[in-house]
């Protein structure tokens, strides 16, 4: 039972758990952040851009996080919690011999597409004459500028894949549903259970007979648009691995929300315009919802909000097909039935409008002021860059930051000097420590595995010691290419006894409540499943001179003599001898125990307090009828 | 009637013969099945032999009280007061009408001049005794069900499946036995007598303590200890108490409707001690009592949730869930209800639809109100597909697509490793807007399936497709209308996709039609739902929703007398009531016109009538309707055909399969057809029928890994010629099981070994010397056994394995030696076989 630990991201997880003869991987995160190192990809040709000192325009490469730790195509199954913990699915099951399978919900799946697919298509819409790789050489990356001479694993970072790729990736999928139990060769089963964070998240319990193991990835008990998190069935885990934890954990998601508002309309009021830039899923919804019902009071119902991705209409309507993942309320709602979220209705009345990109209708409808939303939150690239560069200069307009995954500062660095307000309210719907310690206290598991990050107080705030978990035992912590060897043994394995066994059996009360049998059967293993079956019936036996042969055929089916226990009370031993037609009882005393004597049939009897020695003459029928008055006394096992 | 009767010689006959012949000893009344004990006496503890005794025997007079009930034993009765309550041998006899009934209801409802004394109120605790008045009438010998003090066979002999049903009593049993007496016997025990983990009655340990007591003989008692095993493994300790150890595993399958019939779909299946109620429908061919189930056959005077773990809805057509509101809040339901969300979603709007027509136009009263469906469907606890819902801590559900109807699901209901699954109605080929039925190889013990279609194999889809059309357009084009009758949801969405497409694609000009009220709001579900639909509906849907269409409108009463051609979809769907029939009544007079019945219309409907090639209807207020117009039948219902269905079978692997859903003529033909194929065995219960389908699930035990290991370390495979055999000691302790090794089983009990020893002297006439006898020993054993390990060690002495043989010489001849062979217990085989072997002495050395 080990956790090779892959990634060093917290939010962005990729273990491998090894259980059981299984190798699972628990999600493939991609860790996006080393792009912050490279110059945005502008859609419209910047000489400001191309001519800033310091930055190196390496565009097109995206990044994984992998070591060699682990030989990927040994990899049984993957599986997903959450499409933000999918995005490197293509790398891994694309170019590394994998052949398992890969288990998530199907809105993951659904929108982890969306998200692929807009940056594949940020991406693969603004190619590049050429492509250095050379500069990964160590040698030569030594020579760099700073951010790259100081970047780690740089031989690890890649291309962004391509959407074949991506469809290839998706095509090994497996859609599961909440609490489908799913048996995985017969050894272990694994579970997904709501999370709470996003439409389709997904917790993982992945369990044998015996033991049980959590994987809590991005979960959040607040009451959003998903499905409530599913608590109870993390109960009486042996092991809970714990990741995906708020990466902003002093804020607090509902004040951002206000301050996300109050912001957005002091500044449409001012004449100026509101960009966000965020994922073409996820909080966006929520986003939305918050603006349909704030912005009739605010006054804004005649700012245009627009949405721009090249996933922006699919995403908004796969929002409103999925009612079964949804929340209870918004499950309601399309039982009357209607749409489950009101941005239909914004865009019914028009005040919602989206756009593939910045190309062809927009330009036409482009009103301003007015809000935009669009991808891709890290600046790099995506249709955001064109609204950085157009309302940059100007303080009317500002920038509202709410995906949390990327520092505003880094993020905004290759656009100062900046006019525009820049305001960082992050929206992180997952578990906040105060959340994890109360959570931790209801489920109650037996063991606790996080992040090393999240067994310290956050660097920038070391004092708070509040800032990270504490439960126990301590959990166990692991860092980037770590093996962990998780902290059970297992004991016992299920095992199936046939009804036509068990009728055979003769249990025997032992001591009060504990009965015993002994068993002796045929065992049967099928896809890892055990089943004893009565043994077969021995050969009828041969008389005379196959007597032998008969015996000797079939050695191994023979009944197994059973184990002894107990101890021969002498008198009452003599006394069955006596019963029993031996006349001439002697009994002499000796140190350790009795030597009972048949004169007559010169027999010695060794009873001694766990042993008995029968010492006759070759006369089986004596011996026999002796063993059979000994076993009396005693216990079979 | 109250247990106080006295038992009848002949009663506990029967028991004792049976248990004579498989075991060769009398047979304790204890081995009464805890089940047939009334409730009272299961409620006393079980830990005292004497009590058991006494409560056996108190339900084998309970049960012969009720023989006295049966006039003269020769098969009539009356269905008696009371019913199978808390009082010792209260019985209920249940009584049919001569004939085929269609279901488990009193006589008289059946026949029109026969009604009881009292109407019955509709609450069936509410339900006056008239029943008790009624003349008596003949007990339906076919549907006979195990016999009452049953003893439990051991296992070995329960292997065939038995169905009870088709069994043909002898005349002077008492017929008269149903699902209800056992469930109430069993039922609430469950939760009431045996509390979980109370150590007085859900000791696991009792079958023990009763075979320490020395009640029961050994060899018989040992399934006692299965059967606990059995419950106690797949989970609960609340069935372990002695009713749980007695209980022999079975699954227990009574249709209320739907058995050789279509319509009204309600069954019960008893499985691993958990009741479930599968649909929940109404009858569309009656207007009076029959059209609910009958659900007094469950209980008459406790309350259902006592009785019922769950009730599980296939899909929305109130064939599977009309009488849902009237069961649980008129007759009083409190728990769970499972459905899919799409039937969730749309299952009260159906019902409230069914409500207004059943109320307010024909002026029922007593009937449930739009209240009453809004408190029902807050039992509703939706389902996903493929989720595992845990009932229970035994109890669990799963949920399949079944492609009937949005939200149509198929359910597996497990308790333990015994499995039945349920098919509700399914469609086996994907169709315009929905996908196909799927399930994965579960090999259920039972696959109830339905059986619409059970001797139909129809053409493909493509070819009915284009009947369809070309009737359609040729009814138009010479100016005739057509008129379709459809349910709201479901078969409508297929068929305006088909017309809508090729209106597009024809460029006709005629308007198309579809009632109003549902339309709009059943696309709209549609729309809201696109992940039931099919592959292709999905992919698409974000550039073109299929279910906006551009060529259909909504239908206005007034429209119906426009002149020129018409395409109408009008609800419902079989002519039996509302807007369709109304439309049929203005159209039918003409020839032009054209009636297309896209689907099964359930007997006694208007539909089934003009299907049926009757041209006159006798109509409201002694009308006649003379049918001039063209009456065409397009099967598009989404049911499996017989290939389909045979299909579901294969795939699920079933141990047995159970047609309902059908009519019985239709099924008989499939049952053989099942049986042939498969080697199955196949049922077709009637409604009210009881199948009793043994069950021998394994146990599951734990077995320590070094065991295991140990076991698996010598070899994979075990070979047909020598199997290996595994040895170990099973402890049961409280509700633990455990394999471990012999070993380890002392060690845990903390007791020590003892070692029985034996040697024995065999006298040899051999004057060498000792070691030169040991040698010829040797060699002589090596020469003969040569399977097994030999040795000659230093010391003179030899062993065969682990025996060990010493030469002495004797201490009177010098002539002879004494040969000490010496082994312990567990070589006794070997160790005997050489001192015999020894006995015949060496052969002459080779000199």
């Amino acid at each position: 039972m080990k956790l090779y630990c892959l990634s060093g991201h917290p939010t962005l997880p990729c273990n491998v758990l090894k259980f059981k003869s299984t190798t699972i991987m628990l999600d493939c995160g991609l860790d996006m952040t080393s792009t912050l190192n490279f110059l945005p990809l502008p859609l419209v040709q910047s000489p400001r851009l191309s001519n800033l000192p310091g930055w190196s325009l390496k565009d097109g490469n995206a990044f994984l996080d992998k070591t060699e730790l682990i030989d990927l195509s040994t990899v049984d199954v993957i599986l997903i919690s959450n499409y933000h913990c999918m995005m490197a699915l293509p790398y891994i099951t694309e170019h590394t011999g994998f052949t398992g399978t890969v288990y998530a919900t199907e809105p993951t799946v659904q929108i982890g597409r969306l998200l692929m697919e807009e940056l594949v298509n940020f991406i693969e819409r603004v190619p590049k004459a050429q492509s250095a790789s050379l500069w990964k050489n160590k040698d030569i990356q030594r020579l760099l500028p700073s951010p790259l001479k100081d970047a780690v694993e740089v031989s690890t970072w890649r291309r962004c894949y391509t959407m074949q790729e991506v469809n290839s990736a998706l095509s090994k999928i497996q859609l599961v549903g909440y609490s489908q139990k799913i048996e995985l060769f017969g050894a272990v089963q694994v579970t997904p259970l709501s999370s709470g964070y996003a439409l389709g998240s997904s917790n993982w319990i992945i369990q044998s007979h015996y033991e049980k193991v959590s994987y809590v990835s991005g979960s959040s008990l607040l009451t959003t648009h998903p499905q409530p998190m599913d608590q109870a069935s993390l109960k009486n885990s042996d092991v809970l691995v714990l990741t995906g934890l708020t990466q902003i954990p002093t804020a607090n998601p509902d004040g951002m929300v206000g301050e996300f508002c109050s912001n957005l309309a002091l500044t449409v009021r001012n004449g100026g315009n509101v960009l966000v830039p965020c994922y073409p899923s996820g909080v966006i919804y929520d986003l939305l919802e918050c603006l349909y019902q704030y912005i009739d009071s605010a006054g804004l119902s005649n700012i245009p909000f627009y949405f721009i991705s090249p996933v922006a209409n699919s995403s908004l309507e796969f929002s409103q097909i999925f009612a079964e993942w949804l929340c209870h309320n918004k499950q309601t709602k399309v039982y009357l039935p209607e749409p489950p979220f009101p941005h239909a209705e914004l865009i019914q009345t028009n005040k919602l409008r989206h756009y593939p990109s910045i190309h062809g209708d927009f330009s036409n409808d482009f009103r301003q002021p007015c809000v935009v939303f669009t991808g891709h939150p890290s600046l790099r690239f995506g249709d955001v860059v064109h609204f950085m560069e157009l309302w940059g200069k100007s303080s009317l307009n500002t920038v509202i930051f709410t995906e949390p995954d990327f520092s505003y500062l880094e993020a905004l660095a290759p656009y100062q000097p900046l006019a525009m307000k820049c305001i960082y309210c992050p929206i992180d719907t997952r578990l906040n420590f105060i959340q994890v310690s109360k959570l931790l206290k209801e489920v109650q598991p037996l063991h606790v595995v996080c992040p090393e990050q999240y067994t310290q107080p956050p660097p920038a705030q070391s004092h708070r010691m509040d800032l990270m978990i504490d439960c126990q035992p301590p959990a166990m912590s692991y860092r980037r290419a770590e093996v962990l060897a998780l902290p059970f043994k297992r004991l016992f394995e299920k095992i199936e006894i046939m009804p036509e066994l068990a009728d055979s059996l003769v249990p025997m009360e032992i001591k009060p409540g504990i009965s015993l049998a002994t068993v002796s059967a045929v065992l049967h293993t099928k896809d890892n499943k055990h089943v004893l079956q009565p043994p077969p019936r021995p050969a009828p036996p041969t008389s005379g001179k196959k007597r032998k042969r008969a015996s000797e055929d079939i050695p191994d089916c023979k009944v197994l003599k059973p184990l002894l226990s107990g101890s021969i009370p002498v008198e009452q031993f003599v006394q069955t001898l006596e019963k029993h037609g031996f006349s001439d009882v002697k009994v002499e005393d000796t140190a350790k125990g009795h030597i009972v004597l048949l004169q007559e049939a010169e027999t010695l009897i060794q009873i001694e307090e766990d042993s008995t020695h029968i010492i006759c003459d070759n006369d089986e029928m004596l011996r026999v009828r002796l063993r059979d008055l000994v076993l009396k006394f005693l216990q079979k096992f | 009637m109250q247990g106080t009767a006295k038992a009848l010689p002949g009663a506990a006959h029967g028991p004792k013969v049976r248990a004579r012949r498989e075991s060769g000893l009398s047979i304790p009344t204890l081995w009464v099945t805890a089940a047939w004990r009334p409730r009272k006496e299961r409620g006393s503890q079980p830990g005292t032999p004497g009590s058991e005794g006494g409560s056996g025997a108190l339900s084998g007079k309970s049960f012969n009280s009720s023989r006295k009930g049966v006039p003269g034993g020769t098969g009539l009765g009356s269905r008696t007061q009371g019913g199978w309550g808390p009082g010792p041998g209260r019985v209920l006899l249940q009584v049919q009408a001569p004939g085929r009934g269609r279901g488990p209801r009193a006589g008289p409802a059946w026949e029109p001049g026969l009604r009881p004394l009292h109407p019955p109120a509709l609450g069936s605790h509410a339900r006056p005794l008239g029943y008790a008045q009624a003349p008596p009438r003949q007990i339906r010998l076919r549907s006979v069900p195990p016999p009452p003090a049953r003893v439990y066979l051991p296992c070995r002999r329960r292997r065939s499946r038995r169905c009870w049903t088709r069994r043909p009593a002898p005349s002077h049993r008492p017929a008269a036995r149903d699902w209800l007496s056992a469930v109430q016997s069993e039922g609430p025990e469950r939760g009431r007598a045996f509390p979980a983990g109370a150590p007085e009655a859900g000791a696991p340990g009792c079958a023990c303590a009763v075979r320490a007591a020395g009640l029961v003989p050994a060899e018989l008692r040992s399934w006692a200890v299965v059967g606990q095993a059995w419950s106690v493994g797949s989970g609960s300790a609340a069935a372990t108490g002695w009713g749980a150890a007695c209980r022999m595993p079975e699954i227990r399958v009574t249709p209320l409707g739907a058995g050789q019939d279509v319509g009204r779909s309600c069954i019960l299946v008893s499985i691993g001690g958990k009741n479930v109620m599968l649909d929940c429908g109404m009858h569309m061919g009656f207007n009076d009592d029959r059209r609910f189930p009958d659900f007094s056959y469950i209980t008459r005077n406790g309350r259902l949730t006592d009785f019922l773990d769950c009730v599980i809805i296939s899909h929305f057509h109130l064939d599977h869930c009309g009488a849902l509101p009237y069961f649980s809040e008129m007759v009083g339901y409190d728990g769970p209800i499972y459905m899919t969300h799409p039937t969730q979603a749309i299952c009260p709007i159906l019902l409230e639809d069914y409500r207004k027509i059943a109320v307010d136009k024909k002026g029922e009263a007593n009937f449930f109100t739009s209240q009453m469906i809004k408190d029902c469907m807050k039992k509703v606890v939706a389902v996903h597909l493929h989720q595992t819902v845990q009932v229970d801590d035994e109890l669990e559900i799963k949920a399949y697509y079944a492609g009937h109807v949005l939200g149509a699901a198929m359910f597996q209901i497990k308790v333990g490793s015994e499995s039945v699954v349920y098919t509700g109605d399914y469609n086996m080929t994907p169709d315009r807007h929905l996908g196909a039925a799927w399930i994965d190889k579960c090999r259920p013990n039972l696959l109830i399936t339905e059986s619409t279609y059970a001797t139909t194999i129809r053409d493909s889809k493509r070819c009915r497709e284009r009947d369809f059309l070309k009737k359609v357009h040729e009814t138009v084009e010479r100016g005739g209308k057509v008129l379709i009758p459809v349910f709201a949801l479901g078969r409508a969405q297929e068929l305006c996709i088909l017309l809508e497409t090729f209106w597009e694609r024809v460029n006709l000009k005629a308007p198309i039609y579809f009632s109003t009220g549902l339309t709009e709001k059943a696309n709209h579900y549609y729309k809201l739902f696109i992940t039931w639909t099919n592959q292709k509906i999905r992919k698409t849907f974000v550039q073109r929703n299929m279910f906006e269409f551009k060529h259909i409108k909504a239908f206005d009463r007034a429209f119906a007398d426009n002149p020129g051609p018409m395409v109408v979809f009008a609800t419902p769907g079989m002519l039996h009531a509302g807007q369709s029939l109304q439309i049929f009544r203005k159209w039918a007079g003409n020839e032009k016109n054209m009636v297309i019945m896209p689907g099964y219309c359930v007997q006694g409907t208007v539909g089934h009538k003009i299907l049926s090639g009757q041209r006159k209807l006798e109509m409201e207020g002694r009308q006649v309707l003379e049918v001039k117009m063209q009456v065409e039948y397009m099967s598009f219902s989404a049911h499996a055909d017989a290939k389909g269905i045979m299909q579901l079978v294969g795939q699920a692997e079933p141990e047995s399969v159970l047609l309902v859903h059908g009519e019985a003529k239709k099924m008989e033909f499939l049952k053989q057809k099942i049986e042939q194929e498969f080697r199955v065995n196949c049922y077709m219960p009637a409604n009210g029928e009881t199948v009793t389908l043994p069950t021998s699930p394994s146990i599951p035990v734990g077995i320590s890994l070094g065991l295991l290991k140990r076991e698996m370390a010598q070899g994979l495979l075990p070979s047909a010629k020598k199997p290996r055999l595994l040895h170990g000691t099973l402890i049961m302790k409280d509700s633990s099981f455990q394999l471990v090794s012999s070993e380890q089983a002392l060690k845990e009990l903390g007791l020590a070994e003892h070692q029985l020893r034996f040697t024995c002297r065999v006298h040899l006439h051999d004057s060498r010397k000792e070691q030169e006898t040991a040698a010829r020993v040797y060699s002589h054993l090596k020469s003969v056994l040569k399977d097994h390990c030999v040795q000659h060690l230093p010391d003179g002495s030899v062993t065969v394995e682990s025996i060990l043989i010493q030469a002495a010489a004797h201490s009177e001849d010098p002539g002879t030696k004494v040969l000490l062979v010496s082994w312990t217990y567990q070589d006794e085989e070997l160790g005997s076989y050489l001192t015999s072997l020894l006995k015949k002495g060496l052969p002459q050395a080779p000199s």
